[in-house]
């Protein structure tokens, strides 16, 4: 049996193994997912935010949180005209168009929000638009008339004349249970009617009123109303990608030209030696800081700087001193013998050598790599378009979201974080102890 | 081997395989990368020709510069100054593939087989890396020319053998190995450093006559190093004896393990443990000292501050010649004036 299948088969020995593998099998997953179900184009397109998320309530919950917690909280509603029984009536030069937008209100809490989306078609007039709110109670409140352009939107909850004229804000004063301070809310059938009144025989117009809930998805959304799934879904590809090329890159890189350094010794060895020891010295994370201010913060081309700076890191020093005693290794001296070259004996030779011993110094690293996103991203130098864990904390961090209660937006990538971190950290101390044999006793 | 084959020996030459002229293989000693201490001199003025077919043997304590001699042969190691002549051409005048060429044309065995095996590689792979690094490509060529010298060297069965690690074989078959590796490109010279020193004993032998059977089936000139004197007399033609960096004495074997001329030899000689009973009953002169300093060596005769004949005034002040005391036998000693 070759030594890799039976490291391999020790490593099903180590419960902690099979769990880390298990996470990161999980994390794979989610990643392979994440890029199947939403492709890398229409990812970025989501998280630019706006339009697609218009029927998405601002800063709400998960779901799953309210209904752990036996909570009552409401979803989000949406009314469409085209549902709805729309009674028409002629006139001289116009009709007439009554729209009631009737829907069932099951909750206690007040909604999040009301938007009326209007939509119309006309030539010059625009068409004529009145409001009436119904309450289960069969009160009727009149919320005021206006024209309505083309695409229009009105915000009865930043109506402030409603507002004072209601005495509290539109989505709350409108749902509350009438001589109650505003303290819960009614549920019922509730109804808009719009009553509009078109100029032109050929106008056109559909309505869609959207109450907001407090919850939504499985994750919530943040302050754009971006649904934070597409953040948490996108970012483990990002995360494991990330992490897994900064890892490649910079023990690869590193530990060819430590062995460069050991066989060919004299100043190309005392060049790298210097090289690392000033490289060492610089602080990695300024560095970056730097980059992202002055350059550009995409994510690549912190990678890359990652790397850049990871070539000559401290870890030359030690595959040097793991290399160092190979050099004079009689197979080595064979293989010069037969004739073969210095690449030859640096990868073939030198390089196999201590690979079982960087193997799990390479699983554990690609977890701090990850972490390294998220720190830059949470210093606001995350990439500007891609969605990643560290840009949702970043951007709970900017609107307080802990201040607020909004633990989901912060406690979500949060444990993702934890989650990659102990998945490979997990399966690297195993590896070590397989790799590592001086460690097993322990 | 395709490429334009310059080998030590390529049939039908006539002359030596191999002159060695004046041959110097000095080390440099620095402190701190630059202060020059002076040098190691390990090959220090080396001078004969290896016959093709025949065996030759380098005898001498270990420091005395037998191993530097072995890998300034097979191109390791620079010379300082002299020659190593093959096919009419210095080592040192060679071009990078021309000297791949020579290396593919000697072959190399180390003293620890396990240590001379890679250990992440199994059998198959560790036999196919000098094939690959001399252009053979076609896979099959490569398991058929590896299952040819596992069975020169009586490794069987090979199915068995070429997924095997070195550290699933043990120490007589990881040398078999690594001279089953040292065969594969068809050397003309085979140099064996101490081939069979850490083995079991049980083994030695073994490993010596399969040695030996190979040089006469492929005719192919073995230069074996060692500093055991009493199997020299089986595997030999010829014997060196080396001394702080140069050869005091040759000639051959029979002729110089019983009529030994220098007065190195002569200790050596009587430094083996016959299997006899009457050795519990005296103390054999030995002579004092240690081997000489390669960094400081003493001047002219190597061995004058040990030498139970030393003559002063001669001894330690001029280098003497290669005298031959006897027909085909040479001495470097003043005693032979």
């Amino acid at each position: 049996m070759s030594p890799w299948r039976e490291r391999l088969r020790q490593l099903s020995r180590y419960p902690s193994a099979i769990a880390g593998m298990g996470m990161i099998a999980v994390l794979v997953a989610i990643a392979i997912y994440a890029v199947v179900a939403i492709p890398y184009g229409q990812a970025l397109e989501l998280w630019r935010g706006g339009e697609p998320w218009r029927l998405n309530p601002v800063n709400a919950g998960p779901v799953w949180v309210d209904r752990l917690f036996g909570g009552d909280m409401p979803r989000t509603i949406v009314v469409d005209s085209d549902e709805a029984e729309v009674e028409e009536e002629r006139f001289d030069g116009g009709r007439m168009v009554r729209i009631p937008l009737e829907f069932d209100y099951e909750s206690t809490g007040f909604p999040s929000g009301i938007n009326l989306f209007v939509r119309s078609a006309f030539e010059e007039s625009e068409p004529f638009v009145r409001m009436t709110w119904h309450r289960p109670d069969g009160e009727e409140i009149q919320l005021g008339g206006r024209a309505m352009s083309r695409q229009d939107r009105v915000s009865f909850s930043q109506d402030w004349t409603l507002e004072r004229r209601l005495g509290e804000v539109a989505h709350v004063a409108l749902f509350a249970v009438p001589d109650e301070q505003f303290e819960r809310a009614q549920p019922g059938e509730y109804g808009l009617t719009l009553d509009a009144i078109l100029f032109e025989e050929d106008a056109e117009i559909a309505a869609e009123l959207v109450v907001y809930g407090r919850v939504h998805g499985i994750a919530g959304t943040d302050h754009q109303r971006r649904d934070l799934m597409v953040a948490l879904l996108w970012g483990t590809p990002v995360a494991l990608s990330f992490g897994l090329l900064a890892a490649v890159g910079t023990t690869i890189t590193t530990l060819i030209i430590a062995a460069a350094g050991v066989w060919y010794g004299r100043w190309v060895d005392a060049v790298i030696q210097r090289l690392t020891e000033v490289n060492m010295i610089l602080p990695l994370l300024p560095i970056l800081v730097m980059v992202g201010t002055l350059y550009s913060t995409s994510i690549w081309l912190m990678l890359g700087v990652v790397i850049a700076l990871g070539i000559f890191s401290a870890g030359i020093k030690m595959y040097r001193a793991m290399l160092l005693p190979m050099r004079e290794a009689p197979y080595i001296e064979a293989a010069r013998a037969y004739g073969a070259g210095n690449a030859r004996i640096i990868l073939r030779y030198m390089i196999p050598r201590i690979l079982p011993v960087l193997i799990p110094t390479f699983v554990t690293l690609i977890p701090t790599f990850v972490f390294l996103e998220a720190s830059l991203a949470l210093l606001g130098l995350g990439d500007p378009v891609l969605p990643t864990w560290g840009k949702v904390l970043n951007d709970a961090q900017a609107q307080s979201a802990l201040y607020h209660g909004f633990y989901y937006w912060v406690i979500a990538p949060a444990v993702l974080l934890m989650f990659t971190g102990l998945g490979f950290a997990m399966l690297g101390f195993a590896l070590d102890r397989i790799f590592n044999p001086r460690l097993r006793a322990v | 081997m395709s490429e334009s084959a310059f080998r030590p020996a390529s049939a039908g030459t006539s002359g030596p395989l191999l002159s060695v002229r004046d041959l110097h293989t000095w080390f440099e000693l620095r402190q701190w990368g630059f202060l020059r201490l002076g040098h190691v001199r390990a090959v220090d003025g080396v001078t004969f020709d290896l016959k093709r077919g025949e065996s030759v043997a380098f005898v001498g304590e270990s420091g005395c510069g037998k191993s530097s001699l072995a890998r300034t042969l097979l191109g390791l190691h620079r010379p300082t100054s002299g020659e190593v002549v093959s096919e009419g051409r210095s080592l040192g005048t060679l071009s990078g593939s021309e000297l791949k060429a020579y290396r593919a044309g000697v072959g190399y065995v180390q003293q620890d087989p396990y240590g001379a095996l890679p250990p992440f590689m199994n059998v198959r792979r560790i036999l196919a890396e000098p094939m690959i690094v001399h252009g053979i490509r076609s896979r099959e060529e490569r398991e058929a020319r590896a299952r040819q010298v596992l069975e020169e060297v009586r490794l069987s069965p090979a199915d068995e053998i070429l997924p095997k690690f070195p550290h699933m074989l043990s120490g007589g078959q990881q040398q078999r190995v690594v001279i089953a590796r040292a065969l594969l490109l068809e050397p003309s010279l085979l140099i064996a450093d101490e081939p069979v020193s850490m083995l079991d004993a049980s083994v030695r032998v073994e490993i010596l006559n399969l040695l030996h059977s190979i040089q006469a089936k492929r005719n192919l000139t073995l230069a074996f190093i060692t500093h055991d004197l009493s199997t020299v007399r089986h595997y030999a033609n010829r014997i060196f004896v080396m001394y702080a960096g140069r050869i005091i004495e040759q000639a051959e074997v029979n002729d110089l393990l019983e009529h030994p001329q220098h007065p190195y030899t002569q200790a050596l000689l009587a430094a083996i443990a016959d299997p006899d009973a009457d050795n519990a009953k005296h103390q054999r002169d030995v002579p004092a000292g240690e081997p000489p300093s390669l960094l400081n060596p003493p001047p002219a005769c190597r061995f004058h501050p040990r030498c139970p004949h030393f003559m002063a005034g001669l001894c330690d002040e001029e280098d003497p010649p290669d005298f031959e005391p006897r027909r085909r036998h040479w001495s470097a000693c003043w005693l032979h004036r």
